[in-house]
């Protein structure tokens, strides 16, 4: 039988995909295991129970210095400037990626600075948040709207765009203004892709954080990490990757469930 | 009678290509006109002008004696061959369409007894054209003659001037066709429609029509092919309105010479 035919079934399918991962963790163990045969204080492969321990001071010890629980303290703010970025770049980019997908005009006047914009790397406009929003929240913000907004309504105006020619001129013979077919025929059809773009730029959205955090702040979990990296402190940065990536995931599991969820037209609901 | 719709040497060029030429017509209230011809003879920009998507490069069109603007109205319905359903809307949903944009400006949707009155009337229109059991299915979940339907419904709500059909059942089988012309044909005599209506398909064109207009080019030069356009070759008077069609198997339209006209 030809591979491209080779199809599993549902339980096969998990089985396939834990295997990696598993192994990935066995080869892992091994080799720090091996590490601490030779060297029992060995800190760049921490053992499982080295990172519990080093997880659980951050998790359940208040910090003596702030009082406060760093774990908790740099979830709650890495989530938050995450989220308000996400916010205010989805916003932006729904109603940005409508008006611009919509009007003609609108599209061929700022289109082509979207695209300029666009094509500037965000990292290199940090400096420049800094010194124009200062090192607070704000840069941090900015950071993340900056760097996946320009993409996301690039994004939605294609596909606005791209809406068959026919159902804008149908709307039109059924006596539709340009307002109503933008928030009755372009906006509810634009509202799956924008849940894509969103999942789309989580991964960036990340990296922008997490780049901001490193280089000025006094919490969150970038900041963790590139703290304790001084001391070598594996036993902690290992546990944070793992719990962002957890986030990541969650988060975009939420994100494809309430699409399908509440558009259930674009996912080919059928008979 | 006065022409409901009437064309008067009207041209359609793009730079140096000509795809129409000296159109000139009329269409009377009431009437089925079916245009035929071969492809890239203009059909759909005939009826691209007529819908208001494109502008003549010449020459002027009048709907009830005023000049046409060139952009599309609620006194045109039209009915394509595809994507003239909304994909995001249920059946009733799409029917109500029009008359929610009319009944609220800002939000394009109604509410309370408003909605309520729109609903009726969609549902009776959904019932006129056979979904009366499909009101609540999504595009997606219809077979491609309940789409047509549905978009039939859509058009006719809003009681247009002219209902303009491009080819549409081109995308449908023989026996959904036959059911759709049966439909077509009930709901241009019960609502008094004037149709114009583009088809690849000869038998339909006369099946149909109560006039079959054949667009093809009148003059072509080998060298330079795009630089004669199409035009009215044939305009045959078949019926008045309210005389039935004879039977399918009587026109035999096949020999129409359209092509010959070159020869």
């Amino acid at each position: 039988m030809r591979w491209v035919n080779r199809h599993m079934r549902r339980n096969d399918r998990m089985i396939a995909g834990a295997i990696p991962i598993l192994a990935l963790l066995v080869l892992y163990l091994v080799m720090a295991a091996q590490r601490h045969a030779l060297n029992p204080s060995d800190k760049i492969l921490p053992l499982p129970d080295a990172m519990a321990r080093g997880l659980s001071a951050l998790l359940f010890q208040a910090d003596p210095l702030s009082g406060h629980f760093l774990f908790w303290t740099d979830t709650l703010a890495s989530l938050e400037r995450l989220g308000l970025g996400l916010g205010i770049a989805t916003l932006t980019a729904l109603v940005a990626g409508l008006v611009l997908g919509v009007l003609p005009p609108v599209r061929a006047t700022l289109g082509p600075l979207v695209t300029a914009i666009a094509v500037i790397p965000p990292i290199a406009l940090l400096p420049v948040l800094f010194i124009a929003l200062g090192l607070g929240e704000t840069a941090k913000i900015a950071l993340i709207v900056v760097g996946i907004t320009p993409p996301m309504i690039r994004d939605l105006t294609d596909h606005v765009a791209s809406l068959p020619r026919e159902q804008i001129i149908k709307a039109q013979t059924l006596g539709a203004s340009s307002w109503q077919i933008m928030i009755r025929i372009a906006l509810p059809q634009a509202m799956p892709r924008l849940i894509q773009a969103v999942r789309l730029a989580l991964g960036p959205a990340w990296v922008f954080l997490i780049s901001a955090e490193a280089i000025a702040s006094d919490s969150g979990l970038g900041y963790r990490i590139f703290l304790v990296r001084r001391y070598l402190s594996m036993d902690v940065i290992i546990p944070y990757v793992a719990w962002i990536a957890l986030l990541a995931i969650a988060m975009d599991f939420a994100l494809s469930l309430a699409g399908r969820r509440a558009f259930p037209w674009a996912y080919g609901a059928s008979h | 009678m006065t022409a409901l719709l009437s064309l008067k040497n009207v041209w359609v060029e793009f730079g140096d290509k000509v795809v129409l030429e000296k159109i000139n017509l009329d269409v009377a209230a009431g009437s089925f006109v079916s245009i035929v011809g071969p492809s890239g003879a203009g059909k759909s920009s005939l009826l691209r002008l007529v819908l208001g998507q494109e502008a003549p490069t010449r020459g002027t069109i009048m709907l009830d004696d005023l000049a046409l603007t060139p952009e599309c109205g609620p006194d045109r319905g039209v009915v394509f061959q595809r994507y003239s359903v909304f994909p995001h809307l249920t059946a009733l949903q799409n029917t109500m369409f029009g008359l929610e944009c009319a009944g609220s400006p800002l939000l394009a949707r109604l509410f309370g007894a408003a909605r309520r009155a729109a609903q009726e009337e969609a549902s009776a229109m959904l019932e006129a054209v056979g979904l009366a059991d499909a009101q609540d299915l999504y595009p997606a979940q219809m077979s491609g003659g309940m789409q047509q339907r549905l978009a039939i419904a859509q058009a006719l709500l809003k009681r247009p001037r002219i209902l303009l059909l491009d080819e549409p059942f081109g995308a449908l089988d023989p026996g959904i066709r036959a059911d759709m012309h049966v439909l077509i044909r009930r709901l241009w005599r019960e609502h008094a429609l004037t149709v114009i209506m583009v088809t690849h398909d000869i038998r339909e064109a006369f099946s149909l029509g109560t006039r079959v207009l054949a667009l093809d080019k009148r003059r072509h030069d080998p060298h330079a092919p795009h630089r004669y356009g199409a035009t009215v070759v044939y305009d045959l008077p078949l019926r008045p309105r309210d005389e039935d069609a004879p039977a399918p198997a009587e026109e035999e339209p096949a020999d129409v010479p359209i092509r010959e006209i070159h020869a």
